[in-house]
């Protein structure tokens, strides 16, 4: 059952979509800043609301779907407080905060899990889920930007028409070199925290099942989306990958992470022993 | 109400006639101390820009309507026959709307321009430090000062560019974000470019390079402005290191060639560039644009832009114009509040003056009591005085709405004859 944190974090949430919408359309930079102060207070309520479900189910967030998801959001919208403070960028908030909006509600909403004990793993465990969800979270965040970008360039393109030319909001969305550069620092965010949370599951399962298995399908998945993420890194600045091109495979990487865990998790789930 | 406006501007006078009935912050001043002294004018405030010469007062009781519009062509020493109708004048609700609509940028030659709202403030700043201002142009100016930055804050009258060089520094934004780590090259001396280069600095480009056929152009202009000449043999070398490029030559063939664009391009490792073509027949070779990462915009297309940006402006007018009569109301009611006051005082001093006057007359009536007794009758006179008084202060005050109230108090003024020079 949601309680009163997930009402909350909702109803803040919503008013910081709504002002970011606002600033997208107004440009004023009050708006922005209330759809900043909006969003910063939702994520410390959802941060709560996720504390009162764990002790509704006695579980830990990532224990069930619906908890990962709404764990997920909360990630996802926590990296993009981060990049739009450090990027001074709040026109992105309005395409954010509807993803964000929308896990949070199925994560608190949808399935109600009967209270269960679940297995003690350790803290090592945890940072190891968390890790790996945030770093998916970067890298889902990436995408977006990416896509924007990718919308932004074909606009920027085509000849000005009084159709495309219209929405006043076309003239507060953020510049091509800031989303290239906001989507660099949220694939980072990912990179290092994947690398961090895979490194800690590998020696989590060491310390406790005393052996590694490296032909786990998500380990060998990981590896790829590594190396994938990391070409991305290196190419994105460089001669003929610079932009839209780099864009382009940012969000096709995705979308192959997506595929290829809906593919590990639907018919290779026994090979990844702790799911 | 006692406010009114002269002056003239873009729309009923010619440029030369403007030139000539513009004042600078000397005349201004003059102006107001003549208007003072001499025209029986109690507050002043001269506006004056490129665009219109306007002097905003409040008049004395004595003052005569018809002078006080002779005065601007008067002073500008301008004969009447060649005002041929240019000058204008309003009054009490007219003048406020126009002041409030000048500051909001609703009646300047571009809609919604950003600078007219800083002249108005700069105009009633130096008649406020000369002490030609009062209570109501205080209230006033403060007021249309308020509804100009809400007009431009809540709306999107100012917020879209107006011009095709202004709205090619914008799509650099697009592109780049802040302009101050980027660099600009500028092909062309011309009124075009020198309007390109005025916007860059503005929006504080790191570095700006101009460059023409004619190097004392290019130098001029490149003094002129603060930045940096570039002889144009050297252009075709320096072309990577423009994030923007900007051509307005006059020249029949294209003086941006496709094979120099792609030399540049890839010296830039790819980084994306943004070409400004702005001139006719067209300086940069058009399939340019298929280059990677490279955006190019015709005159055309930026005229577009504009086109639909003036029209969206337009759009934006009666949203601004709610808001001005919000402000306008609220001055208004201001206004009215202190037009009460100012009411009950005249009627209280005329009938003081009359009570006094009666009392004098019958004075031989109570020569037989003593000056105890004398001194009763006055004061329950002036007691019975103020207890008359009492119910129409009272209503004035709590007039349902601004417009009763100056309906209630024009009344007490005529019943009572306020207005008229007898104040006996």
């Amino acid at each position: 059952m949601p309680g009163p944190w997930s009402y909350i974090t909702l109803a803040l949430y919503l008013a910081s979509l709504g002002l970011y919408v606002a600033f997208l359309y107004s440009g004023r930079r009050l708006t922005g800043r209330f759809a900043t102060a909006a969003l910063a207070l939702g994520l410390f309520c959802h941060y709560f609301a996720l504390l009162e479900r764990s002790h509704w189910v006695r579980s830990v967030p990532y224990d069930d779907l619906y908890g990962s998801l709404s764990l997920f959001g909360w990630l996802l919208a926590a990296i993009y407080l981060g990049l739009e403070l450090y990027y001074h960028q709040p026109s992105i908030g309005a395409f954010v905060l509807p993803g964000v909006i929308i896990l949070f509600l199925i994560g608190s909403w949808s399935g109600h899990p009967a209270p269960a004990t679940s297995q003690e793993r350790g803290a090592l465990f945890a940072f190891h889920v968390t890790l790996s969800v945030l770093a998916y979270a970067g890298f889902a965040l990436a995408f977006l930007l990416s896509t924007v970008y990718l919308l932004q360039d074909r606009y920027l393109r085509r000849r000005p028409s009084p159709a495309n030319w219209r929405c006043p909001a076309i003239w507060r969305f953020p510049p091509l070199d800031g989303l290239e550069r906001m989507a660099r620092g949220s694939v980072r965010v990912g990179l290092v925290a994947l690398v961090a949370g895979a490194g800690l599951g590998i020696y989590w399962e060491h310390h406790t099942q005393h052996e590694i298995l490296l032909t786990d399908p998500k380990v060998l998945t990981t590896l790829v989306i590594l190396a994938l993420y990391g070409g991305y890194l290196r190419l994105s600045s460089r001669g003929v990958w610079r932009g839209a091109r780099a864009a382009l495979m940012c969000a096709l990487t995705f979308l192959l992470v997506i595929f290829s865990y809906a593919v590990v998790n639907v018919y290779l789930s026994q090979f990844h022993r702790f799911l | 109400m006692r406010i009114v406006l002269v002056g003239l501007n873009h729309r009923t006078a010619s440029v030369a006639l403007r030139e000539r009935a513009a004042f600078n912050a000397e005349t201004a001043e003059r102006a107001s101390k003549e208007l003072r002294s001499h025209w029986q004018m109690e507050e002043v405030v001269v506006l004056s820009t490129c665009n219109r010469s306007e002097i905003y007062g409040v008049y004395g009781q004595d003052a005569e309507l018809g002078a006080i519009e002779a005065f601007l062509p008067q002073f500008h020493s301008i004969p009447p026959e060649q005002l041929n109708g240019s000058l204008y004048s309003r009054r009490d609700g007219e003048a406020i709307l126009h002041l409030f609509r000048v500051a909001a940028g609703l009646d300047s030659m571009l809609l919604g321009e950003a600078e007219i709202l800083g002249q108005v403030r700069e105009a009633y700043r130096r008649a406020a430090d000369s002490g030609a201002t009062g209570p109501i142009l205080n209230r006033l100016f403060q007021s249309a000062i308020e509804a100009g930055r809400r007009v431009r804050s809540e709306t999107e009258l100012g917020a879209r560019p107006m011009s095709a060089a202004s709205a090619g520094v914008r799509l650099a934004e697009r592109i780049f974000g802040n302009l101050e780590a980027h660099e600009a090259l500028v092909l062309g001396a011309g009124e075009m470019a020198e309007q390109v280069v005025e916007n860059f600095r503005q929006r504080g480009i790191k570095r700006l390079w101009v460059s023409s056929r004619t190097r004392e152009h290019a130098a001029a202009l490149a003094e002129r402005f603060g930045v940096e000449a570039l002889v144009w043999e050297e252009m075709s070398r320096e072309l990577a290191r423009a994030d923007v490029l900007v051509s307005s030559v006059s020249s029949p063939e294209p003086v941006v060639t496709h094979a120099m664009l792609v030399e540049a391009m890839a010296e830039r490792k790819n980084r994306s560039m943004l070409a400004l073509d702005l001139g006719v027949p067209r300086n940069i070779e058009a399939d340019s644009s298929s280059l990677y990462n490279f955006y190019l915009y015709h005159l055309d297309d930026l005229t577009e832009i504009v086109e639909q940006n003036r029209i969206a402006r337009e759009r934006e007018v009666p949203r601004a114009e709610a808001i001005l009569n919000t402000q306008i109301s609220k001055f208004e009611a201001w206004y009215a509040g202190r037009g009460a006051a100012d009411a009950v005082d005249d009627l209280r001093l005329r009938l003081d003056s009359r009570r006094r006057r009666v009392l004098e007359t019958h004075a031989e009536a109570f020569a037989h009591l003593g000056p105890e007794d004398r001194e009763k009758i006055d004061q329950l006179t002036a007691e019975l005085l103020e207890e008359l008084l009492k119910a129409p202060s009272s209503r004035l005050r709590h007039a349902r709405s601004w417009r009763d109230r100056v309906q209630q108090i024009e009344t007490l003024r005529g019943l009572f004859g306020l207005d008229s020079e007898d104040k006996s």
